[in-house]
């Protein structure tokens, strides 16, 4: 691409592509130091009670093992739950790892074994043996939410459930056509293909550098320096690639904390690298069970609504997401009940998992909304259609942007959602009975709620560099990022550098939430018209140039009638300075823009199952998705994020599920062989549509973010899809071969 | 660090560099590569053969390195994600990964990549329902799938992997 072309909104291929294909990109496990030692986490074999015994002799004795860490012989740590927050947990007191003899849940670690070697390591913690006292505990939420209970204080950034509106019980009481029905969701988990793993480099007296898989470098940072009594500038912390996490790295791992714990005793450099098993013991998406009444009159028209949730969390917090609201926000109703609850279970503190609270909250609404248009009789699309809102009934607020009346009509026109017939096992092919499905979707539009920074530096090599302790899991942030210096130049993005991932550069809160694309993004466009406006006023000194003559940046250069020639090349400006000069740009959330309008990103799916009628195998033959996200900074990278969002839908509507054995509290299927997230072959057609929406309002760049859309709305397409394949309602994800069958 | 006095004595050619080295008997090929080469391109996803992260070609198969103990391939030739590009040209797949945008987090992918160099060489897919069927073994929680199996369509059309 020539200077001067302009790149955002152009489906650039990813910048750090040339680095993953071969090999050079480096993740975390993957740093090495001098005197490396290797580190190995040995877990709780019990769900609850307490150590009464450690025997690490035979460990220790193993030749290449060189220390057993336990909370008997452990340096000391902070002691109060403060220490241990970071800047994205739920309300209560964070997990404290190696902090006392206590067993709080399956798989908790116990004792960290540090090697000369990764085998021995590894050997080492299969010799530790661990004597405990069990106690009584609690993993299924159907036994322990008989104790549910409304979250006191509320998460921080998650809005709490809707005051009820109307009077729904008259209305539910009075309606024509009415479904009431409940609902289960399987717990999640992330597994990004990437371990979790952290290499901690000491560089000397109580200084580190920390390679460590996160969403958040500062956020880890700030962890290690209040948990481990580290001073702040002390602790570096570099997250240059990440292996994916989808939310597994909001909150600082205990492995960084182990990891680091480790390095600290022995002042020499460690590597801990979880297995695939110990991973489930971090977080998960929790299991929740809903209830959902849903009533309409003879047109269709939405007249009660009322949405009911219950999900697991700890002993110890308070996770909660936004389940429950959509249901008020997704389409028009005056008479509306919410409630949202949490019960306690003996496991690690459940955690945001792409697309927290709306990849179930709007699965049961949307799987409701298909019931409800066969009880009235009304096609699934159009039923949605009778009840278009474009304002937030939740908050009484206005919406910047809803282009989902597109979505439908091009996703539905690109499906041949026309073609359908409307009665259940009325499509078939052979043995196969052929479903097709449609939901809708919606997630916040976020802007991060801190002030989030970047530098932009125009460098004497003729480079312009980009930096900001944000985090790209795979996200695509290197490229945008680029494409927004770039264009604000008028260079090509070949000439931008990008640095990431290192809590050394300007201030950026963690990677979540679809946040980065609108909050970082515009950091840099700031920081780039700041750039601009320092080069043109040394431009204006070396130049001499006095009074108002015009000059602007473009193409590299600084162009004004006043200078010779026209035009001085920002390189011959820098030359003469003899520095590289540089600009630092913040952005802050709108506040005031927020408490006068709502911002929400908007999906339709489409999706096509195909029914084996004797086995109940279920195929994903298609799936159209067309998406309403502002404007779409780069249509490839973009696109990729829904795809992914897509596939992770099939995941959940299909596959995933936690299975634990409540007599023993332990996640039973811990591997890739047992919890199975979609393969190749599980993934038919897929096709993704950006809709045209222009919103000024959201965001500084217009921009809505898409990395959690992607996913909403997929499972309750496929769901309704099964319906319409079967007649078969299926109320709980994932939908299996048994349910089917049953 | 010390050597563990188990270690004995292999040679691999790695990625046409022909290397002696010495590994304890319970060392991975994978952890091989990995912790004593540097070659930190073979991930580590699962070490349970379940993921097809750390896939490398040995002797032109592709297999799950982290299932193989490194002493049982003495004498044999490696191929990992860097040894595919040539005097500093990518790979046609390395290059349609790219341009397919087949990638996201990126963890995956040189066992994506060397999954899919073997397969072509081996010549069993002929159409896109036998890539995804064959290349099933090679999990991307990214989701990149369909991209995934247009990089490697694109590359078994235009036959540029005979040539590579």
């Amino acid at each position: 691409m020539a200077d001067g072309d302009m790149t955002i909104g152009k489906p650039i291929s990813r910048i750090d592509g040339s680095k993953k294909v071969a090999g050079r990109a480096l993740y975390a496990a993957e740093y090495d130091a001098p005197g490396l030692l290797h580190a190995a986490v040995v877990s709780s074999r019990i769900a609850k009670g307490k150590i009464t015994a450690i025997d690490a002799i035979e460990a220790l004795a193993l030749p290449g093992v060189i220390a057993v860490l336990t909370h008997e012989n452990r340096p000391r740590v902070a002691a109060f739950r403060y220490a241990y927050k970071d800047t994205v947990g739920p309300p209560g007191g964070p997990f404290k790892p190696l902090h006392d003899g206590k067993i709080r849940f399956a798989d908790q670690p116990v004792a960290v074994v540090v090697g000369e070697t990764l085998e021995a390591a590894r050997d080492g913690a299969a010799l530790v043996r661990i004597t405990y006292e069990e106690e009584a505990f609690e993993t299924d939420l159907d036994a322990a939410k008989a104790a549910s209970f409304r979250p006191r204080l509320p998460r921080l950034g998650v809005k709490p459930a809707p005051k009820p509106r109307g009077d729904f019980d008259a209305a539910f009481a009075a309606a024509p056509i009415k479904i009431a029905a409940a609902y289960e969701t399987a717990a999640q988990h992330h597994n990004a293909m990437e371990l979790f793993a952290t290499t901690v480099v000491w560089e000397g007296e109580d200084k580190i550098t920390v390679y460590d898989k996160t969403q958040g470098s500062q956020n880890v940072q700030l962890y290690l320096k209040q948990a481990l009594g580290f001073k702040l500038k002390n602790v570096r912390v570099v997250n240059a690639f990440v292996g994916g996490a989808f939310g597994s790295g909001l909150r600082p791992a205990h492995s960084a904390f182990l990891a680091t714990l480790a390095a600290k005793h022995l002042k020499r450099s460690v590597r801990l690298v979880l297995t695939r098993a110990q991973m489930f013991s971090i977080t998960y998406r929790a299991d929740t069970r809903q209830e959902i009444a849903l009533a309409c009159d003879a047109e269709g028209r939405l007249l009660a609504v009322r949405h009911a949730c219950v999900a697991a969390t700890s002993r110890n917090e308070d996770q909660q997401e936004t389940i429950v609201n959509w249901a008020g926000l997704a389409y028009a109703c005056d008479n509306a009940a919410f409630d949202y609850q949490l019960a306690r279970v003996d496991t690690p503190t459940p955690g945001d998992m792409r697309a927290p609270g709306a990849a179930v909250g709007v699965h049961v609404l949307e799987c409701a909304m298909d019931e409800l248009a066969y009880a009235a009789g009304i096609d699934p699309l159009d039923l949605r259609l009778r009840n278009w809102v474009e304002h937030d009934q939740n908050d009484d607020l206005p919406l910047t942007s809803k282009a989902q009346k597109a979505c439908y009509a091009q996703a539905a026109e690109r499906f041949g959602w026309s073609e359908r017939s409307f009665g259940p096992r009325t499509m078939r092919d052979g043995h196969e009975l052929i479903g097709w499905g449609v939901a809708g979707g919606v997630w916040d539009a976020f802007v991060a709620p801190v002030p989030t920074r970047a530098r932009v530096t125009w460098r004497r090599d003729g480079r312009l560099e980009v930096a900001a302790a944000a985090s790209d899991i795979g996200t695509g942030t290197y490229t945008i990022l680029a494409q927004i210096a770039a264009e604000a130049f008028g260079v090509s993005v070949e000439r931008v550098e990008v640095r990431l991932g290192d809590s050394t550069l300007p201030f950026n809160p963690v990677e979540g939430g679809s946040w980065m694309a609108a909050s970082t993004g515009a950091a840099v466009a700031k920081a780039c018209d700041k750039l601009k406006a320092a080069l043109v006023k040394t431009a204006r000194k070396q130049f001499k140039l006095r009074g108002k003559s015009a000059l602007s940046v473009a193409r590299g250069a600084v162009i004004g009638e006043a200078l010779p020639g026209g035009a001085v090349s920002l390189n011959e400006i820098l030359a003469a300075v003899g520095q590289d000069i540089a600009a630092t740009g913040t952005n802050l959330p709108d506040l005031a823009g927020q408490r006068k309008h709502s911002s929400y990103v908007h999906s339709a799916v489409f999706a096509e199952v195909r029914v084996d009628e004797e086995l109940g195998v279920i195929r994903v033959k298609r799936i159209v998705s067309a998406i309403a996200a502002g404007r779409i900074l780069n249509p490839k990278t973009a696109g990729s994020q829904i795809i992914g969002g897509m596939v992770m839908g099939i995941g959940q509507a299909l596959h995933e599920e936690a299975q634990t054995d409540h007599r023993f509290g332990k996640v039973m299927n811990h591997s890739f062989q047992d919890y199975h997230v979609p393969a190749n072959a599980d993934v038919g057609d897929i096709e993704v549509i950006f809709v045209q929406e222009h919103d000024p309002d959201v965001s500084s760049l217009g921009v809505k973010g898409v990395g959690e859309i992607g996913l909403v709305g997929v499972a309750p397409a496929i769901a309704n899809a099964v319906f319409h394949a079967t007649g078969k309602r299926i109320r709980s994800t994932p939908i299996t071969i048994d349910k089917l069958l049953d | 660090m010390s050597e563990d006095p188990s270690a004995m004595p292999l040679q691999l050619t790695v990625n046409g560099e022909v290397r002696d080295l010495r590994a304890a008997p319970w060392v991975t090929l994978l952890d091989l590569l990995r912790e004593t080469l540097q070659l930190t391109g073979s991930k580590k996803g699962c070490d349970h053969g379940q993921c097809g992260a750390c896939t490398v070609l040995v002797d032109g198969r592709r297999v799950n390195s982290c299932l193989i103990l490194a002493l049982t391939r003495d004498g044999s030739e490696v191929t990992t994600i860097e040894g595919l590009a040539k005097d500093g040209a990518l790979h046609p797949l390395q290059q349609a990964f790219i341009e397919h945008d087949a990638l996201q987090c990126g963890y995956c992918t040189p066992g994506q990549i060397c999954s899919a160099a073997g397969l072509l060489s081996e010549g069993q897919a002929r159409c896109r329902e036998e890539v995804r069927e064959l290349m099933s073994g090679n999990l991307c929680r990214c989701g990149a799938y369909t991209h995934i199996v247009e990089a490697i369509e694109t590359v078994r059309l235009s036959g540029a992997e005979a040539a590579a």
